[in-house]
């Protein structure tokens, strides 16, 4: 497969898990603002914060209002990872690279750009907001499904697959960042007003309220709840999950080693954390999921360096490494 | 609507390829005709309809660059078939198998001996003022001495049914997978006309097409690694690259996906490593193909791919340099061309031409400009051109300008009655003038398709076939009638 090929592919899942879990966490914001009463100091500054974009926002608004932030999110074509934008880069990623994957898979991301490209606007109102936001939510979902019921085992996939999990494990860091800034109180044992209803809602944002009533069986409380999202191996959005995925991905690519090695090293340290010394201290946790977040940067590096754009001092390959066929003849 | 009745088809003023006279199909048409007769509006319409959806979902497209943006524009297609009875057919073939032939021993002449010149068939400042002739293939031997391998010549057929050459395409020329991708659309809306199997079938080209680049391979033996070489999705051939990549099971790549080595080796980026590349069929122009040698900023190119190709560690097709037989001017010349090398006469006639380089030439233009075409020499797409009878007298005193300051670079032709064929307008056949491209394959073997892709100017009126510009195109069928069948017999029996 060409590099670039393979980074187009990357890019397109990466994008298109952005614009999912940005409709996610707004959905799950919109409900729990209807819950919650005026005075908390929540709002929707948060989820700028947890996007990434504070500096993008600040250029062009003065305030966090609902009507701003829900238009930067959804609709605003200057925010590089509003959910347009990100459909869009999603798009012009596969458009030189539609040829790989089945054409149905191409279709349904063209469609969705389109009727989102058409809906954004309206679809920030708060009337509208749902209908929008599920649908958003229903394309990537419908596109994840197409990809595993239609694309063949191949570096296609694995590309696909690599970009989704790491942009996957990004969002799910700093969902837990931002929010826990704001809900881990100095002594985990004393419930803030209303912490219930929020930590709720950040396991929402996951779709993991369910699963974790599930599987812990507790009240819903931080240390639980975070416990559950970074290290639970079974949940397909905590941030282990994602990197276990990874890892056995990168199993099916040749020249793994060193992403491979860069995998295991952030998975270690997800894994061996110490959930309790973090619950207490939202400082620590901050500087955790830093941690965390520069190592997604070196996966997302040496993934890069050794696929995509540095392809240039790598070994040289016969044709007979890498395809298998069955002549004889010799290649030199 | 009212049911399709030949008798009001108004095709008196020009040569029609269906019908002989209004009411009065050709023997290949006939069949086609009759049927067109029979079905009712509302199915006519039904038909078109079925086209427009199975080129919807094909997805067969091709962009144009329109409002700031480039856009992918559904491919226009017209369904009513244009048909060439076979034996003509066979005789075209032979004229162009004919041309291409001459063309390549001329562009292999002009970058070694140009005995060409020395012996007067082509004029030196022809030559010395050709902006596609590159010094930097001089000397230079492709596989075969094969410098075309592509080649889109058009065809016309004028008021006395003959058909004529416009002009050879030797450069990079499009359209081959239109002329597939037509077939198959027909094949699904008008089904029961290739029950008789009457209609030769098109669809060899691509094999043919890897078998000659497969063919081209500086590492013979070895299973050859061909990949496409494209300008990107803002091309507006993209379609046709990614068609022609796919169809042949080659990696389609761009510029930044290859690399020339201090080896001279051409390599593409894999995800597994560098892999050599043996055969690039390269739909980039000459000046972008390679920085260090042509455009310094082209960003579409391969630094070093000219070094490769002249240290013949890969085969590019077509050659570069190949555009300088593709030189509107030169054009005028092929007939001698062909005289020279192969000693025969031309069996496909050229359009009269004049040369503005010439003075008497000259004169005659810039006296009958309002009845002529003027071409510059190196443009295509239909842009540049004069159109003498539909010009104003502003852009003829432009042209007389543009001529006068550099007479070398245009010729002219007369304004030919281009043949008409059915298409449909408001629901009904209406005459619309159309010229053919068919396509010469030039390799250990040489490939003429059968048949080619017929364009067609959809308004009425129009001489302006190029997709580009409002032009559309339809299917090419190459048709058996009884005569031919039983001229085979005789033949046989002979």
């Amino acid at each position: 497969m060409l590099s670039r090929v393979a980074e187009n592919l990357y890019w397109m899942a990466r994008y298109i898990e952005r614009a999912e879990d940005t409709a996610r966490l707004l959905s799950v914001n919109s409900h729990l603002m209807l819950d919650l009463p005026r005075h908390l100091p929540l709002g929707w500054a948060p989820l700028i914060e947890m996007t990434g974009t504070l500096e993008a926002f600040n250029a062009s608004h003065t305030s966090f209002d609902e009507r701003s932030v829900v238009h930067f999110l959804c609709a605003d074509a200057q925010n590089g990872s509003s959910i347009l934008s990100a459909l869009a880069s999603a798009r012009e990623n596969l458009r030189t690279t539609r040829d790989v994957v089945p054409r149905e898979i191409w279709e349904e991301v063209n469609q969705l750009y389109l009727s989102v490209a058409d809906h954004a606007e309206n679809g920030v109102s708060p009337r509208r907001r749902d209908a929008f936001l599920k649908n958003v939510i229903r394309g990537c979902q419908t596109l994840t499904g197409l990809i595993e019921g239609t694309l063949s085992h191949g570096p296609a996939r694995t590309f696909i697959k690599l970009g989704r999990q790491l942009e996957r494990a990004d969002m799910t860091t700093r969902i837990v960042d931002v929010r826990s800034a704001s809900l881990l109180p100095q002594n985990p044992e004393e419930l803030l007003p209303f912490e219930n209803l929020q930590w709720m809602s950040v396991l929402k944002s996951l779709t993991a309220y369910q699963m974790y009533r599930q599987q812990v069986r507790l009240r819903v409380r931080g240390p639980d709840v975070l416990r559950f999202l970074l290290q639970d191996p079974h949940l397909p959005r905590s941030i282990a999950c994602s990197l276990e995925t990874l890892g056995h991905e990168l199993q099916l690519l040749p020249r793994q080693d060193r992403v491979a090695a860069t995998v295991s090293l952030v998975r270690a340290d997800v894994v061996d954390a110490d959930i309790q010394a973090l619950a207490h201290s939202p400082s620590k946790l901050h500087a955790f999921v830093d941690e965390l977040q520069i190592g997604f940067a070196a996966i997302h590096d040496t993934l890069s360096a050794t696929y995509f754009v540095n392809a240039d001092n790598v070994p040289r390959v016969t044709q007979r490494q890498s395809q298998s066929h069955s002549g004889d003849q010799d290649n030199d | 609507m009212s049911q399709v009745d030949w008798n009001n088809y108004a095709c008196r003023d020009f040569y029609d390829e269906l019908l002989a006279a209004p009411g009065k199909p050709r023997a290949s048409a006939d069949e086609l005709c009759n049927m067109l007769a029979h079905f009712s509006a509302e199915e006519l319409a039904e038909r078109k309809t079925a086209a427009e959806i199975a080129i919807r979902t094909m997805g067969i497209t091709f962009t144009v660059y329109s409002e700031g943006a480039m856009i992918d524009r559904a491919w226009p297609f017209d369904i009513v078939p244009r048909i060439i009875p076979a034996n003509e057919w066979r005789k075209t073939e032979a004229g162009l198998k004919q041309r291409v032939q001459a063309l390549n021993l001329f562009i292999d002449d002009l970058y070694h001996d140009q005995k060409v010149i020395k012996d007067k068939v082509l004029p030196a400042e022809v030559l010395a003022q050709s902006a596609n002739f590159r010094p930097q293939c001089v000397g230079v031997n492709p596989p075969h001495g094969i410098w075309a391998h592509i080649c889109g010549s058009d065809l016309v057929r004028g008021g006395d049914g003959t058909l004529y050459v416009l002009e050879d395409n030797l450069r990079i020329p499009s359209g081959v997978s239109y002329m597939l991708e037509n077939r198959n659309v027909t094949k699904r809306v008008l089904p029961e006309l290739f029950a008789s199997g009457k209609i030769l079938p098109v669809d060899d080209y691509v094999a043919q097409l890897y078998d000659m680049l497969a063919a081209m391979s500086p590492r013979p033996g070895d299973d050859p690694q061909v990949v496409v070489l494209t300008p990107g999705i803002y091309n507006s051939a993209y379609f046709e690259h990614a068609y022609l990549a796919q169809q042949m099971g080659v990696e389609l790549v761009q510029g930044s996906d290859l690399l020339v080595d201090d080896d001279d080796v051409v390599y593409m980026r894999t995800v597994e490593g560098l892999r050599r590349v043996d055969v690039i069929y390269r739909r980039v122009d000459d000046e972008f193909l390679d920085p260090e040698a042509f455009n310094p900023h082209s960003m579409l190119g391969v630094p070093g791919l000219m070094r490769s190709w002249r240290a013949g560690k890969v085969a590019l097709a077509n050659a570069p340099g190949a555009g300088v037989a593709d030189d509107k001017v030169v054009y005028a010349f092929v007939p001698d061309i062909i005289r020279y090398y192969l000693d025969q006469e031309p069996l496909l006639p050229n359009v009269p031409s004049y040369l503005c380089m010439f003075e008497d030439d000259r004169k005659y233009v810039l006296d009958h400009l309002d009845e002529l075409v003027v071409k510059p020499a190196n443009e295509s797409g239909g842009y540049g051109m004069l159109i003498g009878p539909r010009s104003t007298k502003e852009t003829r005193d432009e042209f007389a300008r543009l001529i006068k300051a550099n007479p070398r670079n245009y010729m002219a032709q007369p304004t030919l009655a281009l043949s008409t064929t059915p298409t449909l307008a408001n629901g009904l056949p209406q005459p619309r003038h159309v010229d053919l491209r068919p396509f010469i394959l030039s390799g250990p073997e040489t490939h003429v398709t059968t048949g080619g892709l017929t364009r067609v100017a959809l308004v009425e009126g129009s001489l302006v076939v190029n997709s580009s510009q409002g032009g559309g195109s339809k299917d090419t069928w190459i048709v058996e009638t009884d005569e031919n069948a039983a001229g085979a017999a005789e033949q046989k029996g002979a």
